[in-house]
């Protein structure tokens, strides 16, 4: 760089270069490195130390007040046979694949939908916005209460189909948690599939329509092969997020009746800090963790060499 | 343009669009409008009113309850955690993603796809570690257990989002301060946070109300009533008022007004930050 610039700056380079303690010193780099240093520190301690250190501590037994004791594999072989997790892995799957199966057309066809530049469309996208403001603990809460069976929602229709106990019912609960959860997702993904719509280039419309391409052809023949970037980083964060959910289904069901709606990320915490052991729940954390990465690896690959890192660089 | 002409000669308006989307207005507004009503019913009613219907007697008794009942000490301790989580997150991410456009050095590219992988890891999932080092330094119970994590948590794609943007500002740029004589930071300060504002607003809505609305730190980092935070608060006042639903739901409304608020001046600035780094 010194080299390129004019020769009136690299007099005042040199004389600004501190004297050079080795190779990768100095203006020619760049910015000194310890800038970057705050990010690094607050990210290395608070992030990359207990990403290591929910490993360690899967082989530790730990209640969360005395010292961690080295326990060996025994965590892993408890939790890996323990009833109760490996009912929350299948609840974890259910509820990543129903979830992804109820939102993913929803979001799309929403997304394609506010994407229209009709004026009534505008007005609703403004509206359909308002959940993203709630936090997951207000719209446990509300649902809570609205889906009471004698002075909710049922009740207030007379419409006994809907005045059941929604969330005291083992066998109900599940559905309540997923389409609640597409309650607060469902937004943010229309938001994504609105954006994509909008960028996909409107001759492509013109050109179908020339050819006599009604509505419904212009959807399966455009549309959706050109969101297809869309939907894949669509469908990693919505199959990430299930890995994730917890605040939502902690206020509003707490996992139960019984262990109904006890996911894996609600397994961790019970684990950890209502029964006390943390080597367990850290058992889960990585299970997680390696599913989670596994799962954003695997997309990422499917759509080709880092597609959704570049579609990032867009914004 | 005969493509405009055949647009325009086919207005058939998509019916079964239309309806499901207001179909789709009703799922969303109903529970809204329900919080609302409700909070406004006075707790003797809430038994016997329909709990849809508009209230009788229309009365602001929850939201008084709600605000004797400490409400406001809450709401200050989300507004600490909040404003000082966002602005070190802005910092020290800003500062991160100029290295890692400017530098020259093969760590910073390192650097970056570092950052990158902390965006694939679902990284609640390291809460129990987390938990021994807010003890171990002596944080438990204080606002500063949930500012640091947040801050650590929201940096990957803070710098992500940052770094994009600032390699879209010309070379040429940079290299004509350094030929003014202007030093590193200099450069930071007049011309890289200026030219990348809008996506320094993006980013800091984004993480405002990751922040705002967080539940999991508070939760597990946090015990005493002096240390809450609103979305704790919200859970707490469930467990105290079981039976005066009215009252939970005003607190709900009231954790939302700032957001609202903030919706309502800055639409474009909250919908971008929200797909921030997702979306184009």
């Amino acid at each position: 760089m010194t080299v390129a610039a004019p020769s009136a700056s690299s007099a005042r380079t040199r004389r600004a270069r501190p004297p050079a303690t080795g190779p990768g010193t100095g203006r020619a780099q760049g910015p000194s490195f310890w800038m970057a240093t705050p990010a690094l520190a607050l990210f290395g301690l608070f992030a990359v130390v207990p990403l290591v250190g929910v490993l360690v501590l899967s082989f530790m037994t730990w209640d969360g007040l005395g010292d961690p004791v080295w326990a060996g594999a025994d965590n892993w072989g408890r939790t890996l046979t323990d009833p109760v997790t490996l009912n929350a892995m299948r609840l974890t799957a259910i509820v990543t694949v129903v979830s992804w199966l109820f939102q993913a057309p929803v979001s799309l066809l929403l997304g394609v939908f506010m994407a229209g530049r009709q004026r009534y469309r505008a007005v609703l996208s403004v509206l359909y916005f308002l959940p993203l403001l709630f936090s997951a603990a207000a719209v446990a809460i509300a649902y809570r209460a609205l889906l009471d069976p004698n002075f909710g929602l049922g009740a207030a229709l007379g419409i006994p189909l809907l005045a059941q106990d929604w969330i005291g019912n083992p066998d109900l609960a599940l559905w309540v948690v997923l389409f609640v959860i597409g309650w607060c997702f469902v937004p943010f993904h229309s938001l994504l599939y609105q954006g994509g719509v909008r960028q996909i280039p409107v001759s492509l419309y013109e050109a179908a329509l020339l050819d006599g391409a009604g509505r419904v052809q212009q959807f399966f023949h455009i549309t959706l092969p050109q969101l297809k970037y869309t939907i894949i980083t669509s469908s990693t964060l919505m199959i990430v997020g299930s890995l994730t959910y917890f605040d939502l289904i902690f206020v509003l069901t707490g996992g139960g009746p019984g262990n109904a709606t006890r996911i894996l990320p609600l397994d961790m915490y019970l684990t950890g800090f209502r029964s006390y052991d943390m080597g367990g729940a850290s058992v889960i954390a990585v299970i997680l963790v390696v599913v989670g990465l596994g799962v954003s690896l695997a997309l990422n690959r499917l759509s080709g060499a880092n597609r959704m890192e570049s579609q990032m660089e867009g914004v | 343009m005969p493509a405009r002409v055949a647009r325009a000669a086919r207005p058939v308006p998509n019916v079964a669009g239309g309806l499901a989307g207001w179909l789709w207005l009703a799922v969303i507004i109903v529970p809204i409008y329900y919080i609302v009503v409700t909070s406004l019913r006075p707790q003797n009613d809430y038994y016997s009113e329909n709990s849809l219907s508009w209230p009788s007697h229309p009365t602001l008794d929850a939201y008084r309850e709600v605000l004797a009942n400490d409400f406001l000490r809450y709401f200050g301790n989300s507004v600490f955690v909040t404003v000082v989580s966002v602005a070190a997150i802005l910092t020290v991410s800003l500062m991160a993603a100029y290295v890692v456009v400017r530098s020259r050095r093969r760590a910073a590219s390192r650097l970056f796809q570092v950052i990158l992988l902390g965006i694939a890891i679902p990284i609640q999932a390291t809460i129990v570690p987390v938990y021994y080092l807010i003890i171990q330094l002596g944080l438990y119970d204080t606002l500063w257990a949930l500012v640091l994590p947040s801050i650590a948590f929201a940096i990957p794609l803070s710098v992500l989002i940052l770094t994009n943007f600032l390699r879209d500002v010309p070379a040429e740029l940079f290299e004509s301060m350094k030929v003014d004589g202007a030093g590193e930071w200099r450069t930071l300060w007049s011309l890289a946070l200026p030219l990348t504002r809008p996506a320094v607003v993006t980013v800091g809505v984004y993480n405002a109300l990751q922040v705002w609305n967080g539940f999991l730190f508070p939760l597990v980092l946090t015990q005493s009533a002096e240390t809450r935070v609103l979305p704790l608060s919200l859970w707490a006042f469930q467990g105290e008022f079981s039976l005066n639903v009215p009252a939970v739901l005003a607190a709900v409304v009231l954790s939302v007004l700032p957001i609202l608020a903030a919706y309502v001046i800055g639409r474009r600035q909250l919908v971008s930050g929200l797909t921030a780094g997702f979306g184009k």
